[in-house]
C-alpha cells in the first residue's frame, strides 16, 4: 500500500555546458513512497511548470533498468545508495521520512555537463567505435550450429554483455576511470570465438580511444563494479590487462 | 488511388527468391552515389544501415537519442523466433508461417510472412557470427525455449535479454559502419517533418536537441525505422519517449497509415501502483512456459494467495484452452484476464490483476534452475512491487505492448510515397491484428538486413545520375518553416499545464475505450474526448524555456500533440472496422467471448489517408487474397 513520504532534495542545476551550476532545495509535494526516483521528479517539474519556473532536465527512458540512460549520484552514489540498481528502479520505499536527497550528474571530464544532471555520454560511442564489434557483413555468416560455444562460455560471455553503458563506473571512480566499460565489452567480444580473429586489435584500439577521450587511469578501488547496476565483476578488468598485455607483446603492428 | 502491394505471384515459396531476381541493382562502383536517409536505429534502423553501409550507399542515420544503443528494442526479454527445427519437434518455415498469420487472425499478407518466415534461419546465423551470446546447450549448440501461440520449440533467447542482445550486435555492426566513415550519424536529432516533392519522398526536417537548430538533410531515399505508437496510451510497457511523431507527420504529408487500430495488450505486466505512475513493465511472456496464472474462485477473496487452497482457484486458461493452455496468444490471455476481472475474481489493490504462480516450475525444476533462466526477471519484479515472486505468486495485469499497425507499405518495405520506406515496427506489414512473441525481432532484423538490402537498391537503380534535392529547395523552405510554426505555436502557449498531464489523460480515454474491448458507443464517444482534449492542450498547455538549447518540454509537446491527433485515428479506425480480429476486439462481434471475424466484409487492410485535422480521413482497402491457407475460426482449445 502507498505511503506519503517528505524529502527534501537538494538538486544541481546549471543552465548549459559553459555556465556554473549551483544546488538548489526543493520539497516536492504529495510524495509517494511507491514512486521511483524519476517519478519524483516528474511530479516536481509538473508543479514547477505549473509555477511558471523551469523545470529540471535528466535523461532517461525505458525505465525499466535495460536502456542505460538514467543515472543520477544520489547522495554520492551513482544510481543511489542500492545494488545492482538503476535510478529509474529506485523507489521512494528505500528512503525515510524526512530524508534529505543530494542529486548531481555524473562527474568525470570525458562526461561534460550539458543541463542540470543531463550529460554527454558520447564518448562510450566513440570507445565501440574504435573495435567494440566483429567484422562481419551481413551474408557472410555461417550456419549457426556450425560455431559450438560451450555453454558456461557463453554464459560468462554474457554476463560482461549485459552492460547498459549508463556510465555509473565513471562517475563512481574517483579517477573517473572507464575500465569497467571497456573491459566489459572486451571481454564479452575476446571469450566468444567470433571475436578471436581481431581480440589484439580491439582491446590496443579501443583502450587507445578511453585514454584519448580523457578517462582516467584504474587504481583497482572497484567502486566502479560496487556501482554498476548490473553487477559487472572486477574480474573483467583483470581479464583487460591480460588481453592488453597479450595484444602488446604479440601485435605485429 | 489504387493501392498496389506489389506481391509477387507464383508459389508461396519461390515468391521471395523471384522477386529478388527481378530487382536491378546498382554496381559497387556507383553505390557512393546515392544518399539514404534512415531515422532511427533499433533492430530495425541499426540493421538497415549497417547492411546499406556495407554495400557501399552514403548512409546518413539520425537518432533522437544520445546513442543509438538506447533505441528501445533493447527492452525486449525473451526471444526471437526462427524456423531452424533444432529440436527436431517438427518446425519448418511453413509451421512458422502458419502460426504467425493464424496468430494474426489472417490479416496480414501471406506473401509478406512467408517471406519473414523464410528469412529468420539467416537472422540467427547472422547475430550469432556478430557475437550475440545466446543461451547454449552444454554441447554448445543453441538452445530454444517456447512462446505462447505454437505447439513448436523455436525461440532462441540471450536469458531475459535478447533484445538488448540483438540490439548491441546491430548497434555493434553500425558502429563499425561510422568508423569506416560509411555511415554518418547524427545523434540527438529528431525527424520533424518528411520532405515531399513531385510526389517523392526526398528528405527530412530535423531538430538538433543539443542546438535547437532546424535543418533539412535530402536523399535519394528516406527509411524510417521509428517504432511503433504504444506510448499513445501514456501507461505502456514502451520508453518514455517512443513517439509516433515520425511516421506522423509523413501521413500528414501523404503516406497512408494502415490498421492504427491493431494494438497488442500484453497480458503479463507489473500493476499499477498510483496516479504517479510513469509506465509499465512486462514481464516476458516465456514466464507463462513455467507461471501458472490463476485467479480465487470466489470473488473478492482477499486472502493472501499462499492461502489459498488448489480446490479454491481457477486456473482459467488451462481450463478454457487444453491445447495451448497458458501459453495461447497474447490477445486471447488479455481478454480472458480481463473477463475474469470484470467479474470480480481480480486480485491487487484495484482487483484488476490475476496471479502468475511459479510454486510448481520452483518445486519441480528447484529455485537455481528457474533463477539461471528467468533471474533477471524476478529481480525487476521484486524491486518494483516489493515482494518476492519466489515466494509467492506475481501479480500481473494486461497493459498496452505492441501496435501492429503502421504506415502502410507494398512488398518493398515502400510507402504509397515512393522513396519512402518503412522498416520494423513503424510498418503495418507482417503481423496482422495480433503480434506472435519473439516475433517483433524477428521482424526488425528481417527487414533491416534482409529486405530493404534488396528493395532499396531496386529503387535507386532507377534514380541513376540524379542528384538529391537541394537543401535550399522551396519544399525543404516549407518545411523548415512548418517545424519552426509549431515549435512557435507550443513557446506561445500561455496555460500553466504540462504537456504530460494532457498526455496522462489521452491515455485514460484511450485504455477505457480503444484498449482490450470496444463498443461503437465507446469508440464515438472517444472521437469527441479526443477532439475536446486537443482543444484543451492549445488552450491550456505551457512549455517553458526557449527553442536554442535542450529544452525537454519543448521535445514533449511536439511528441504528444502528435498522439492526440493520432489517438482520434485509431477510434475512427476501430470504429469502421466492423468485426473482431485479434488485438482488435468489438464487444458487439463475439462467438463463445473469441473475435468473431468478417472475412467477407473485412479481409483487408485498411489505409488511411489524411485530409486535414478537422476532415474526415479516406479510407482505402489493400484486400487481403489467401491462396495457400484457409480462413479459419481461430482456436486455441
Amino acid at each position: 500500500m502507498s505511503n506519503s513520504i517528505k524529502l527534501t532534495l537538494n538538486i544541481w542545476r546549471q543552465a548549459n555546458r559553459h555556465a556554473k551550476g549551483r544546488f538548489e532545495t526543493y520539497q516536492p509535494k504529495d510524495l509517494s513512497t511507491d514512486m521511483s526516483i524519476l517519478e519524483m521528479l516528474d511530479s516536481l517539474n509538473d508543479e514547477m511548470i505549473a509555477a511558471g519556473k523551469e523545470p529540471i532536465t535528466f535523461e532517461h527512458d525505458c525505465r525499466e533498468g535495460i536502456c542505460g540512460t538514467c543515472g543520477i549520484m544520489i547522495n554520492g552514489m551513482a544510481h543511489g545508495p542500492d545494488r545492482g540498481t538503476t535510478t529509474c528502479q529506485l523507489y521512494l520505499r528505500r528512503f525515510k521520512d524526512g530524508d534529505t536527497l543530494v542529486l548531481e550528474p555524473w562527474r568525470a571530464k570525458a562526461f561534460p555537463v550539458i543541463k542540470d544532471l543531463l550529460v554527454d555520454r558520447s564518448a562510450f560511442d566513440r570507445i565501440q567505435m574504435a573495435g567494440g564489434y566483429i567484422s562481419v557483413n551481413v551474408g557472410n555468416a555461417p550456419e549457426a550450429n556450425s560455431i559450438l560455444i560451450p555453454k558456461d562460455v557463453a554464459l560468462e560471455a554474457f554476463d560482461a554483455a549485459v552492460c547498459i553503458g549508463c556510465g555509473a563506473c565513471v562517475a563512481a571512480c574517483k579517477n573517473a576511470s572507464a575500465m569497467l566499460f571497456v573491459s566489459a565489452k572486451v571481454g564479452h567480444l575476446s571469450l566468444m570465438p567470433q571475436g578471436h580473429p581481431e581480440r589484439h586489435d580491439r582491446a590496443l584500439n579501443m583502450i587507445a580511444q578511453m585514454d584519448a577521450e580523457g578517462f582516467g587511469s584504474c587504481t583497482n578501488t572497484l567502486e566502479c563494479s560496487a556501482a554498476c547496476p548490473k553487477e559487472i565483476s572486477p574480474k573483467w578488468i583483470q581479464r583487460l590487462n591480460g588481453e592488453y598485455i597479450q595484444a602488446a607483446t604479440v601485435t605485429r603492428r | 488511388m489504387i493501392l498496389d502491394p506489389r506481391t509477387p505471384s507464383g508459389p508461396l515459396d519461390q515468391r521471395w527468391a523471384k522477386a529478388k531476381e527481378e530487382m536491378r541493382l546498382v554496381g559497387p562502383i556507383n553505390r557512393r552515389k546515392f544518399k539514404v536517409i534512415i531515422v532511427g536505429t533499433g533492430l530495425a534502423g541499426a540493421s538497415a544501415a549497417a547492411s546499406l553501409g556495407q554495400q557501399g550507399y552514403d548512409v546518413h542515420c539520425f537518432t533522437f537519442h544520445d546513442s543509438p544503443r538506447r533505441a528501445h528494442s533493447i527492452a525486449a526479454q525473451g526471444g526471437i523466433n526462427a524456423a531452424k527445427n533444432y529440436q527436431n519437434d517438427g518446425d519448418s518455415t511453413w509451421r512458422l508461417f502458419y502460426d504467425t498469420i493464424k496468430g494474426g487472425d489472417f490479416r496480414a499478407r501471406e506473401s509478406n510472412v512467408y517471406r519473414l518466415a523464410q528469412n529468420s534461419a539467416n537472422i540467427i546465423d547472422q547475430c550469432v557470427a556478430q557475437g550475440v551470446p545466446f543461451a547454449r546447450e552444454y554441447g554448445g549448440t543453441l538452445a530454444n525455449r517456447t512462446f505462447g501461440g505454437v505447439l513448436v520449440s523455436r525461440t532462441f533467447y540471450a536469458r531475459g535479454q535478447t533484445g538488448q542482445q540483438l540490439l548491441l550486435g546491430a548497434y555493434s555492426s553500425l558502429m563499425r559502419e561510422v568508423h569506416e566513415q560509411r555511415v554518418k550519424l547524427y545523434t540527438r536529432h529528431e525527424m520533424h517533418d518528411l520532405i515531399v516533392k513531385d510526389g517523392v519522398a526526398q528528405g527530412i526536417v530535423t531538430r538538433n536537441l543539443m542546438t535547437g537548430e532546424v535543418e533539412a538533410h535530402t536523399a535519394h531515399a528516406v527509411l524510417l525505422c521509428t517504432g511503433g505508437y504504444t506510448n499513445v496510451y501514456y501507461l505502456s510497457t514502451t520508453a518514455m519517449a517512443s513517439n509516433v511523431s515520425a511516421t506522423w507527420r509523413a501521413y500528414k504529408r501523404g503516406a497512408y497509415f494502415g490498421n492504427p487500430c491493431y494494438v497488442q495488450i500484453h497480458p503479463t505486466c507489473i500493476p499499477v501502483s498510483g496516479h504517479y505512475q510513469s509506465k509499465l513493465t512486462l514481464m516476458s511472456e516465456s514466464l507463462r512456459n513455467v507461471g501458472r496464472i490463476w485467479v480465487p474462485r470466489t470473488p473478492g477473496d482477499k486472502r493472501h494467495p499462499n492461502d489459498i487452497p488448489e480446490a479454491e482457484r481457477i486456473y482459467f486458461l488451462e481450463e478454457r484452452y487444453p491445447t495451448y493452455s497458458n501459453m495461447v496468444p497474447r490477445d486471447v490471455a488479455s481478454r480472458n484476464c480481463k473477463e475474469y476481472c470484470d467479474k470480480g475474481h481480480g486480485v491487487g489493490a484495484s482487483g484488476d490483476s490475476v496471479y502468475l504462480d511459479f510454486r510448481e516450475a520452483i518445486a519441480k525444476e528447484g529455485e537455481p534452475t528457474i533463477r539461471s533462466k528467468y533471474g533477471n526477471l524476478f529481480d525487476m519484479y521484486h524491486k518494483i512491487m516489493g515482494e518476492d515472486p519466489y515466494k509467492q505468486p506475481m501479480k500481473i495485469y494486461p497493459g498496452p505492448h505492441y501496435v501492429m499497425g503502421g504506415l502502410w507499405v507494398d512488398y518493398h518495405l515502400m510507402s504509397n510515397i515512393p522513396g519512402l520506406f518503412v522498416l520494423g515496427e513503424a510498418n503495418f506489414s507482417d503481423h496482422g491484428a495480433n503480434r506472435l512473441g519473439a516475433s517483433a525481432l524477428m521482424q526488425g532484423l528481417s527487414d533491416g538486413y534482409f529486405v530493404a538490402p534488396y528493395t532499396v537498391s531496386n529503387y535507386l537503380a532507377n534514380k541513376m545520375n540524379t542528384q538529391p534535392l537541394s537543401a535550399s529547395d522551396d519544399v525543404c523552405k516549407e518545411a523548415i518553416d512548418n517545424t519552426r510554426n509549431l515549435i512557435d505555436r507550443f513557446l506561445k502557449a500561455k496555460g500553466n499545464q504540462s504537456s504530460e498531464s494532457f498526455h496522462r489523460r489521452l491515455g485514460k480515454i484511450l485504455f477505457d475505450k480503444v484498449g482490450i474491448s470496444r463498443t461503437k458507443q465507446g469508440l464515438q464517444e472517444a472521437i469527441t474526448e479526443i477532439q475536446a482534449l486537443r482543444e484543451d492542450f492549445w488552450n491550456n498547455v505551457r512549455v517553458p524555456g526557449d527553442a536554442s538549447y535542450v529544452n525537454q518540454e519543448l521535445e514533449k509537446a511536439g511528441r504528444i500533440i502528435d498522439f492526440i491527433e493520432f489517438g482520434e485515428l485509431m477510434a475512427r479506425d476501430a470504429l469502421h472496422r466492423e468485426e473482431s480480429c485479434g488485438g482488435h476486439f468489438r464487444a458487439e462481434h463475439q462467438i463463445d467471448g473469441e473475435a468473431k471475424r468478417d472475412d467477407d466484409n473485412f479481409a483487408y487492410a485498411a489505409a488511411w489517408q489524411f485530409n486535414g485535422l478537422d476532415k474526415e480521413p479516406t479510407v482505402h482497402k489493400d484486400e487481403l487474397k489467401f491462396e495457400s491457407v484457409k480462413l479459419t475460426q481461430r482456436s486455441y482449445k
